[in-house]
């Protein structure tokens, strides 16, 4: 692998850039592989990694039905965080920003990694309450969060001048989670590929995998693609949206239904905003990204879709909650909007898992799972090679369901 | 925002509705008698197709009617409008 | 220069007689009204208006609308706006603008000094370096420099934004020659019709065009059609409004920017369409050639619509560069205009005669291509060559326009989910097939004509019009005079002789075409890698201009055609539009819409503290009496109820009436208990579960009478347990005869509670029996009190004696008054929810949120009796069932008393073994200073906690580990004996 660096830049600017190398090859398809990762997103290619990394296994292919990282790590908002709540969850979070952490340097890529902290606006009590209980159960594990004031809070988000005491929703407090980060998100995608391919893994774009294919005991040998037959023994679907799709073609059903989530830009303008600001009470989120864009997301759409667009109520909700806390934002302009598929599960916590179908992994049901792809494909890397579930993710099989043991992260009374 | 037809009000915008959940069968009359893996399925899997699926709506912004529609999830396209489930 | 160097003597659609003043980069200027920000600085001589985003290299004016790639402003002061197309901005008294990005100015800028290193920052170079010792050193640099524009930070003064809906059968997009014949098509044929355009003027191409129909000047036709569309009724036309949007199920948006009436700043329409028709013309794109940014080099409609529409010069001696015909007519109208025209560049191997005739007089460079500009801060000559390579030939000039061709704007097609197809003929991508009510017209659909565009227009809008079942009456259309035909030879880069050049394909972004292909030889080879990986594209202008040229670089190296390399996705907005407009007058307490009882004004006078209390109401936290601290109000009021007799607000209590032959089955089905044997008169506490089993509600609900039931459940969750009702009665069970009616606004509640509740309640009814004999807890009573009709309920959620008076709201602050009035000597206090929940801790009554946090079910609250074994079914029962099959540790409620008595927990904390930091056993659901026991206690959920009860556990804090003693749920009158005296 050419090491990048700042001399090899410059090394590199004497020849105006000609003699770059491509950052991952393209192999021939073979026929037979060991594992076959389905989905060249940020959750595959880091799975494929790992799996190359941590355990020896290289003959990987991962196969991708468009361009390698044009899935949801193309479409995501970028925050990095481990503000959760239950036992199960907290760990693995934890662990995922602690891999961020290394990353830029473990794949030799800058992924412009910032941890620039996140602070809740709390605007209301009980909110409050389900946050000081995240904190305290946080602090177990190690992660930060810690409870400001409201001029504390100001002070750090300078450009939030509404919620004050008359308005609708007072801002009652902060709580910050200094773990939290940002990172360009293309670059995970790229990185890893990058260093996945100087392992000797495969990716192949343009590959769209139409069927699972099962051998006469049942497991899976393979699968049918547009480009033919490949066979291996263990093959893993981590293609977000799509998991059912995929999934239905051996007659597995999972508790998972596609949804359609949807984030905005504006304008790029000058530093603005130096955290990730995020309002749960009002249902909204914005960080700023290096470009100076301001990177916004709300709710996602009611219904199951698959149709990345935007739902103009549902648009216009996070605008109106944006522009409370955000007044002088009525001036600043949208100048981008994108939808992005994604499954969830039925209790709305992620799943990582064998399968009923020997051979067959699934990781599926990410949430927020741009912030999990490095705890993500890590464990799920475990799973395939040692078919044992790394001690992380062991609460998110897919045999929880059987006793409707759900993972609720909500911290409400309702599990959606 | 879609535009939903409510078998009593007629076309109006998804903004008066809320949207119902996805239409699974019907809920059975005697859960006691089905088996806990029945039950589950019945209960945590759903449909998940590209393309029609059925789905319920409730004009609370309106009539209250709840009714049931048949979705396209790639288009949005309503492939039936379905109707009210009141007698 | 003299101010209006540059403005034509005659032409033009300003208005001479109108001077306008205003400020650019700190200078005064003047123009005329009419004026684009950008035509009254071409006429005031100043051609350097910008720097660029990286390289900061100097920048001018290149299109004459909202494609502008080259120059962005900031407007300041009452019209603050970041970001602005130069070519946008109406001029107006008192503008007063300046350059974007870059400091002092565009003529001294220090960041030009970006240039020299422009060799060591390619396309992503900054996923190459930058790592060590880590990115947050740089990060804050980087941050400055990139961002273009400050962002605004005032409230606007005047005038407000707007939302609102629109509904019609033909909505005509672009008010240029094919939407003005679409619409008035439409119009006479009687449909309802809105045609919006994002000029102010109707015309579109017409109006910087030197054109004929009906063998008069066009603009008279526009502005005959104008005035017969605004005649009718059946037509709303919106000016200076930009559709920019294309949702689902015909829905558009619209933003106008200049509404008629003065105080709305700007308006926002949802148009719901029944046919769209898609009339919004076609975008010139930009050749690609080194030093292709010059200040000077323009797009050459731009240069035809300054002449034609604002008569302004944008130079003396002007070079045309080509690939197609539509620059033939350009040049002819800028000699007409009087700029020298000094040669037609053109890559062409054909060149037809009817163009060459046009152009007669200007020397024609067939085959020839221009390899690189000169100058620096404004073009000073073009340097040509064959396309093939060969010597190079130098051209002065001081005005170089351009025109690789046209593409059709397919932005709001193609968010319709149309699909694209790359036409040959004109070397574009054209709409193909529509998956909504859609059709495009003229040169939206690549008829770059403009006889074409009418009879395209004519036609589409009586297809249109057939969809909405209406017939087309049969018109005349204008006719036009002779065109020059569109034809062209792609050119989407000129080679670069100098490997080091910068050809930019997207000049806002400043990305070259080395970048490109840099992007595919490390990998990055679709389109959208490209566009990512370079950032091609992604800026304000979302590369109008530019983009079809990466495509065709793309398709060059890669020996490939457009349509398998495809575009990447068009996002809305098509421009970027204001987050106020977006938003509208949503704003204030109305973005989340609240309720509030009938009594918020007595709450508010009597000093309460008002806070979100669920379900958007708000509600009395806590009186607080002056120079009190919150613990002191608190346990003032809780101990008023203990004591003596306190009252609180009930009114947002969730209220059902239930009704109906199958009522009880319904209640039965519902909740996990029996409700279906209650008495009359009689109430039950219920719980309520999803078919998840998890708990939704709990609450009681009465029996007021044969099939007749009210229920109240928790402020909280009444919508979800609407929802649910409703959910159950229509969808799963729609034979059954119940109605539901909300009643939780029409009944109002005060909760008189304490030791003397009874004895203030006698003085004011004195037709109800308030024996505990006659009247016991769990009964419900009809009568009047303080002279009003009310349903007294027998409820207790403080564990003292308590009676709910239920009234009609309208009677509601009445009843109070009169409580407090009768309650006065008695030292009646009003209580507050956080003295609700003191009492409700000291009592171990369930609270939905803090004890059941969706993981808890009725066992784990030593709730059990309430599931019942009788019923075959109800919700949820099957869940809990599986759930519980499973033999793992519960978290079961208990009490704890904290070692130290004064010791209070944050709700919430975790309890872990011996404190540890581990996974946690359980946590403490409620803390409070209990007035009755005088020392804290505290709920929790803990595993295995009632076999653990008389042990201890340990809650970790942050800082330090607290014991307590686990004890029963319940620290106060566990025997019930007071609530039912």
């Amino acid at each position: 692998m050419q090491h990048y660096s700042f001399l090899s830049l410059a090394r590199n600017a004497l020849t105006n850039h000609q003699n770059w190398q491509a950052a991952w090859r393209s192999p021939p398809l073979k026929d037979r592989y060991d594992v076959i990762i389905i989905g060249a997103g940020g959750h595959g290619l880091a799975t494929a990694y790992y799996l190359a990394k941590n355990h020896g296994v290289t003959n990987v292919a991962v196969l991708e039905k468009g361009w390698l990282g044009g899935g949801n790590v193309a479409r995501n908002t970028v925050t990095i965080r481990s503000n959760y709540m239950r036992d199960e969850s907290i760990p693995f979070y934890v662990k995922t920003v602690s891999l961020y952490d290394g990353l830029t340097k473990d794949l030799n890529y800058n992924l412009m990694y910032s941890k620039r902290s996140m602070i809740d606006v709390v605007q209301t009590y009980p909110k409050l309450r389900e946050i000081r209980r995240r904190m305290l159960h946080m602090d177990l594990y190690g992660a930060t969060y810690e409870p400001i004031d409201v001029a504390e809070l100001r002070r750090r988000i300078p450009s939030l001048t509404g919620g004050g005491p008359g308005s609708r929703l007072p801002v009652i407090a902060g709580m910050v989670h200094t773990d939290a980060a940002v990172c360009r998100h293309d670059a995970v995608a790229w990185g890893y590929a990058r260093a996945a391919d100087d392992h000797g893994v495969e990716m192949h774009q343009n590959t769209e995998v139409r069927e699972l294919l099962r051998d006469a005991n049942g497991a899976i040998c393979g699968v049918e693609t547009n480009r033919g037959t490949v066979r291996a023994d263990k093959v893993a679907v981590v293609v977000s949206g799509h998991t059912t799709t995929l999934t239905e073609t051996v007659g597995l059903r999972l508790p998972l239904k596609t949804f359609n989530l949807t984030a905005f830009v504006s304008e790029p303008v000058k530093p603005l905003i130096d955290v990730v600001v995020n309002c749960p009470d009002i249902g909204v989120y914005l960080s700023q990204s290096d470009k100076g864009e301001l990177v916004i997301g709300g709710a996602p759409d009611p219904g199951q879709s698959f149709r990345r667009d935007i739902k103009q109520n549902v648009f216009e909700d996070a605008v109106c909650a944006m522009l409370e806390l955000f007044p002088a934002f009525r001036r600043l302009k949208l100048m981008r909007q994108w939808g992005g598929s994604l499954d969830m599960a039925h209790d709305a916590s992620p799943i990582v898992s064998t399968t009923d179908i020997p051979g067959l992994f699934v990781s599926a049901g990410w949430w927020g799972g741009f912030k999990a792809i490095p705890a993500g494909g890590f464990t799920l890397a475990h799973l395939i090679a040692n078919d044992e579930p790394h001690p992380l993710i062991a609460p998110f099989g897919l045999d929880r369901f059987n006793h409707l043991d759900f993972i609720l992260e909500s911290g409400t009374t309702i599990a959606r | 925002m879609l535009l939903l037809t409510c078998p009593f009000c007629g076309p109006r915008d998804e903004s008066e509705f809320a949207h119902g959940g996805y239409a699974r069968k019907q809920r059975p009359d005697n859960p006691q008698m089905m088996s806990d893996d029945a039950w589950v399925d019945y209960l945590t899997v759903p449909d998940n197709p590209m393309g029609p699926v059925r789905e319920k709506w409730w004009h609370v912004r309106g009539c209250g009617t709840y009714f049931t529609v048949e979705r396209d999830t790639r288009t949005h396209d309503i492939t039936d409008e379905g109707e009210s489930h009141a007698s | 220069m003299p101010a209006s160097a540059r403005r034509l003597p005659t032409g033009g659609i300003i208005d001479r007689s109108k001077s306008i003043g205003f400020r650019f980069n700190g200078k005064s200027y003047s123009g005329f009204a009419g004026d684009t920000l950008a035509s009254a600085l071409i006429a005031n001589g100043v051609s350097l208006t910008a720097r660029s985003f990286k390289y900061h290299r100097p920048r001018g004016i290149v299109g004459a609308g909202h494609e502008e790639p080259g120059s962005l402003v900031e407007l300041v002061g009452d019209e603050q706006s970041a970001n602005q197309p130069i070519t946008t901005v109406r001029l107006r008294d008192g503008l007063d603008a300046r350059s974007v990005n870059c400091w002092p100015s565009p003529h001294f800028d220090l960041m030009g000094i970006n240039q020299l290193f422009s060799r060591f920052i390619p396309a992503a170079f900054y996923y190459k370096t930058f790592m060590w010792p880590n990115w947050h050193l740089f990060e804050p640099h980087i941050r400055r420099a990139a961002g273009l524009a400050s962002a605004p930070d005032a409230l606007l003064h005047q005038g407000l934004y707007e939302t609102r809906h629109g509904h019609c059968d033909i909505l005509v997009v672009g008010a240029g020659p094919a939407g003005l014949t679409a619409a008035l098509a439409a119009a006479r044929a009687g449909a309802r019709v809105m045609l919006v355009d994002d000029q102010m003027q109707a015309g579109g191409s017409l109006s910087g065009l030197a054109e004929n129909l009906d063998g008069r000047h066009a603009l008279q036709w526009v502005d005959d059609v104008v005035a017969e569309l605004d005649a009718l009724a059946n037509v709303v036309r919106l000016r200076s409004a930009t559709a920019w949007a294309y949702r689902e199920h015909n829905l558009i948006m619209v933003t106008e920017r200049a509404p008629d009436e003065d105080h709305v700043f700007q308006r926002t329409w949802r148009v719901r369409a029944r046919q769209v028709i898609i009339a919004t013309g076609a975008i010139e794109r930009a050749m690609v050639f080194a030093d292709n940014d010059r200040p000077g080099i323009m797009m050459a409609s731009a240069a035809q619509i300054y002449v034609n529409r604002y008569a302004v010069a944008p130079g003396q001696r002007a070079v045309v560069f080509t690939n197609n015909n539509s620059a033939y007519r350009v040049a002819a109208e800028m000699k007409a205009a009087g700029i020298e025209v000094a040669a037609i560049i053109d890559s062409r191997t054909d060149i037809d005669d009817a163009a060459r005739s046009l152009a007669a007089g200007i020397e024609i460079c067939q085959g020839q291509v221009v390899s690189r500009s000169e100058g620096r801060r404004r073009v000073k000559a073009a340097v040509i060559r064959s396309a093939a390579g060969g010597s190079e030939r130098r051209i002065a000039c001081d005005l170089l326009v351009m025109s690789g061709g046209w593409n059709p704007a397919v932005h709001l097609f193609s968010q319709s989910r149309g699909s694209l197809r790359y036409d040959t003929g004109i070397e574009a991508f054209v709409p193909d097939r529509a998956v909504q009510a859609c059709l495009c017209a003229g040169s939206a659909s690549g008829l770059f004509t403009l006889s074409g565009a009418i009879e395209d227009g004519a036609e589409k809008a009586r297809l249109a019009l057939r969809a909405c079942g209406l017939d087309s009456p049969n018109a005349k259309l204008p006719t036009t005079v002779s065109e020059l035909p569109y034809t062209i030879e792609a050119l989407w880069h000129v080679e670069q002789d100098n490997p080091a050049a910068k050809s930019f394909v997207d000049i806002q972004n400043d990305v070259t075409l080395n970048d490109v292909h840099l992007a595919m030889r490390e990998g990055f080879g679709a389109v959208e890698h490209v566009k990512r990986y370079t950032t091609a594209g992604m800026g304000i202008d979302q590369g109008k201009t530019g983009n079809i040229n990466v495509i065709g670089a793309i398709a060059n190296r890669a020996g490939q055609d457009l349509q398998d390399i495809g575009t990447t996705t068009f996002r809305s907005p098509y421009v970027p539009i204001e987050f106020g407009a977006i938003g509208g007058q949503r704003e204030g307490p109305v973005v989340l819409p609240y309720r509030h009882t009938p009594i918020t004004d007595w709450h508010r006078q009597a000093g309460a503290e008002m806070y979100e209390a669920g379900a958007r109401w708000r509600r009395p936290g806590y009186y607080p009496l002056k120079g009190e601290s919150f613990q002191q109000t608190v346990d003032r009021e809780s101990l008023a109820v203990r004591e003596g007799v306190g009252v609180y607000d009930g009114a947002p209590l969730g209220k059902f009436e239930i009704k109906g032959p199958d009522a009880g089955k319904f209640l039965d089905l519902l909740y996990t208990n029996v409700f279906s044997t209650l008495k009359t008169g009689m109430g039950r506490y219920g719980l309520m579960l999803t078919d998840d089993g998890i708990i939704l509600d709990d609450g009681v609900s009465f029996k007021l009478g044969d099939n007749h039931f009210l229920m109240s459940t928790s402020t909280g969750h009444a919508d979800e347990v609407n929802r649910h009702m409703e959910h159950v009665l229509q969808i799963e069970r729609p034979q059954w005869q119940v109605m539901i009616t909300t009643v939780t606004t029409q009944w109002a509640n005060a909760t008189v509670c304490g030791p003397k509740a009874r004895q203030l309640v006698e003085k004011l009814c004195t037709d109800i029996d308030l024996s505990a004999e006659a009247f016991p807890f769990m009964a419900m009573r009809e009568g009047t009190v303080a002279g009003i009709a009310a349903r007294i309920c027998r409820v207790s959620f403080t564990g003292e004696l308590s009676f709910e008076i239920n009234v009609a709201a309208r009677h509601f602050a009445k009843l109070w008054d009169k409580i407090m009035e009768a309650g006065g000597p008695m030292g009646i206090v009003p209580v507050g929810s956080e003295a609700n929940h003191v009492l409700r801790v000291e009592k171990g009554f369930l609270s939905l949120g803090h004890e059941a946090d969706g993981t808890t079910d009725a066992y784990d609250l030593g709730m059990g009796w309430i599931m019942s074994k009788k019923k075959p079914d109800y919700i949820g029962k099957r869940s809990v069932e599986i759930r519980r099959a499973k033999d793992r540790p519960r978290r079961e409620l208990v009490g704890l008393l904290i070692d130290d008595p004064a010791r209070l927990v944050t709700e919430g904390a975790p309890v872990t073994p011996e404190g540890r930091r581990q996974a946690s056993e359980g946590l403490v659901t409620a803390c409070v200073h209990s007035v009755a026991l005088k020392r804290s206690v505290a709920l929790a959920l803990l595993e295995d906690g009632r076999a653990r009860i008389g042990q201890k556990a340990h809650i970790r804090m942050k800082d330090d580990v607290v014991s307590a003693e686990i004890t029963a749920p319940c620290f106060y009158d566990p025997d019930g004996e007071r609530l039912r005296s």
